[in-house]
């Protein structure tokens, strides 16, 4: 049904080394990632989930080892990429309206003032509807919640319709409710537009229902496959070089003794 | 009043203020949405040791102005992105300049008035030569601006997704710095290195307390920035004290009660605001939490 499917993987990473300076953050990592798979990235801080994310986005190169994102070698700007950042707490009184905001996703790599276009102002309103923030659209961005801000930035990411959707913590700092709400709300535009996801987080029990693959990186090691197979105490203890214990109940995923 | 204009000086004056203005609330609110109006403050005081060493060396203030502040504007850009430390490195550095400039200024035997006008301006002073200099200094300013607009907008507000979309955020960064730094050159004849708050960082600061829309907000920050200057000058003929008194006091007089008007009506749009943005999920979910708990401690 996708082209992309039948050419084979959207992203491969062969034998894939980055180096922070002098530190190594990711250490002979290979996997691929299929079109349209929904994968959770977990690990510690400091696992390199965000420069995986980098990585992919053309941020950061790798000391060694090949990648491929949809086809070809990473590269900066890249408009097939959708890509929400680790969402910072946006002071109160910044002064941007909430399209100004999703506009950015549209248009604001490009250099000048830009001329007045209805076109433009449809296509915001319309990512904005996607995200169900189109009442949204004119209050200032630092007034929002947490939560409708991360709405934002998903809106943001998907204007330049992307095939693939980065998404750094898009979960953090949101109570329950409105992690369940975003979590749907992901779900639900990846199937629409047949995107690929991948989402970092610390708690894979809010996103079990669309996870299909769990990439869990530790200690410059990595493991990825299917939630159950991966957040084991066996894989963890692996990757983690001590004692961990996970329990499953409730249907839900319970890590001790480690950081995650 | 208005026969004023007929006057050479004041004509001149009104166009210099004019220009200066226009370019000093453009660049003034990238500089407030950047959280560099300290680094602003810092280079129009590294400004005034580069305008004294200049005096000093006999040359026009301007070379040193230029020199001095481009110089810091470059070193402000390798500064890194932790504004804390950032703003801590500036302070040191400012005040180092501001040394050298005092000691610049006692070295120079000539008259305080050079000083003077370094540290609070000379607009009635300036020659029609200077206008022209000063006009197209300032179209070249905005010219680049214009240029750099949308990227620049978004590397303030997001500059992790701007550099992620291919934005290349340091060099507009760098770029936006140096043009400040020909704006502060240029706008310390008006209202010199000490008040140049008055023209760069107070009608963009007022701009964003009235609107969160960033066209209108530069718009407003030039459209306040051109009448300070115009009614500073106005006011300033008419009485003997100096335009860049009125100037600064306009761009205070004007910023203060927008401040405390626009916190007051935000807090209060908070508090009417919240119980509906939230979704009403949120209390079915609690609602629920707490049946189960009842349900719980009844079985």
């Amino acid at each position: 049904m996708n082209a992309l499917i039948q050419n084979g993987p959207l992203i491969t990473l062969e034998h894939v080394n980055v180096n922070l300076g002098r530190v190594p953050v990711l250490n002979d990592v290979s996997l691929t990632i299929d079109a349209g798979e929904f994968i959770v990235i977990m690990g510690p801080n400091g696992a390199g989930k965000t420069t995986l994310l980098r990585l992919l986005l053309g941020l950061v190169r790798p000391s060694s080892g090949s990648i491929q994102v949809l086809g070809d070698p990473p590269r900066r700007g890249n408009p097939a990429i959708g890509y929400a950042p680790q969402h910072r707490n946006i002071e109160a009184d910044l002064p941007l309206r909430a399209r100004d905001l999703v506009g950015f996703g549209l248009d604001g790599h490009r250099w000048g003032i830009g001329r007045p276009d209805p076109n433009r102002r449809a296509r915001i309103d319309q990512a904005l509807a996607e995200v169900d923030a189109l009442d949204l659209a004119e209050a200032p961005v630092g007034q929002l919640s947490g939560g409708e801000q991360q709405r934002l930035l998903i809106a943001q990411a998907l204007l330049t319709n992307p095939k693939l959707l980065l998404l750094d913590e898009p979960l953090a700092n949101l109570d329950l409710a409105h992690q369940q709400e975003v979590v749907a709300l992901i779900a639900r535009i990846c199937q629409a537009h047949c995107v690929t996801a991948l989402l970092v987080s610390h708690d894979i029990n809010p996103l079990l229902q669309v996870t299909d693959r769990v990439l869990f990186m530790a200690h410059g090691r990595s493991a990825i496959g299917a939630p159950g197979e991966v957040i084991t105490s066996q894989t963890l203890t692996q990757l983690y070089g001590s004692p961990v214990e996970v329990i499953q109940a409730l249907g839900r995923f319970f890590v001790v003794g480690a950081e995650l | 009043m208005f026969n004023l204009l007929q006057y050479p000086f004041i004509q001149n004056a009104f166009l210099a203020g004019s220009v200066v203005a226009v370019a000093a609330g453009l660049l003034g609110y990238f500089l407030v949405v950047r959280g560099l109006t300290f680094a602003g403050h810092a280079l129009s005081n590294i400004g005034f040791a580069g305008a004294a060493g200049a005096v000093l060396a006999g040359v026009h203030p301007v070379y040193g102005l230029l020199a001095f502040t481009i110089g810091a504007s470059l070193a402000i850009s390798l500064l890194g992105k932790e504004i804390r430390q950032r703003d801590i490195a500036i302070g040191v550095v400012m005040t180092f300049s501001l040394g050298m400039g005092i000691l610049f200024l006692s070295l120079y035997h000539g008259y305080a008035e050079q000083a003077y006008s370094i540290l609070f301006g000379t607009i009635l002073g300036i020659s029609r030569v200077d206008v022209l200099a000063s006009a197209v200094f300032s179209l070249a300013l905005i010219a680049i601006l214009a240029v750099l607009a949308r990227p620049l907008l978004f590397s303030s507000f997001d500059p992790e997704v701007a550099e992620a979309r291919g934005v290349p955020v340091r060099l507009i960064g760098s770029a936006f710095l140096i043009l400040t730094a020909l704006a502060i050159s240029m706008a310390v004849q008006v209202v010199g290195v000490l008040l140049i708050f008055a023209l760069l960082v107070g009608p963009a600061a007022t701009a964003i307390r009235v609107t969160a829309r960033p066209g209108r907000a530069i718009a407003l920050a030039v459209g306040l920035g051109l009448s300070y200057t115009w009614l500073g000058i106005l006011l300033a003929a008419n009485s003997t004290w100096p335009v860049s008194f009125f100037i600064s006091m306009l761009s205070f007089g004007v910023y203060l009660p927008v401040r405390l008007l626009s916190s007051q009506g935000r807090r209060r749009a908070q508090t009417v605001i919240e119980p509906t943005w939230h979704p009403k999920e949120d209390e079915t979910a609690l609602i629920e939490l707490e049946e189960g708990k009842d349900k719980d401690l009844h079985a």
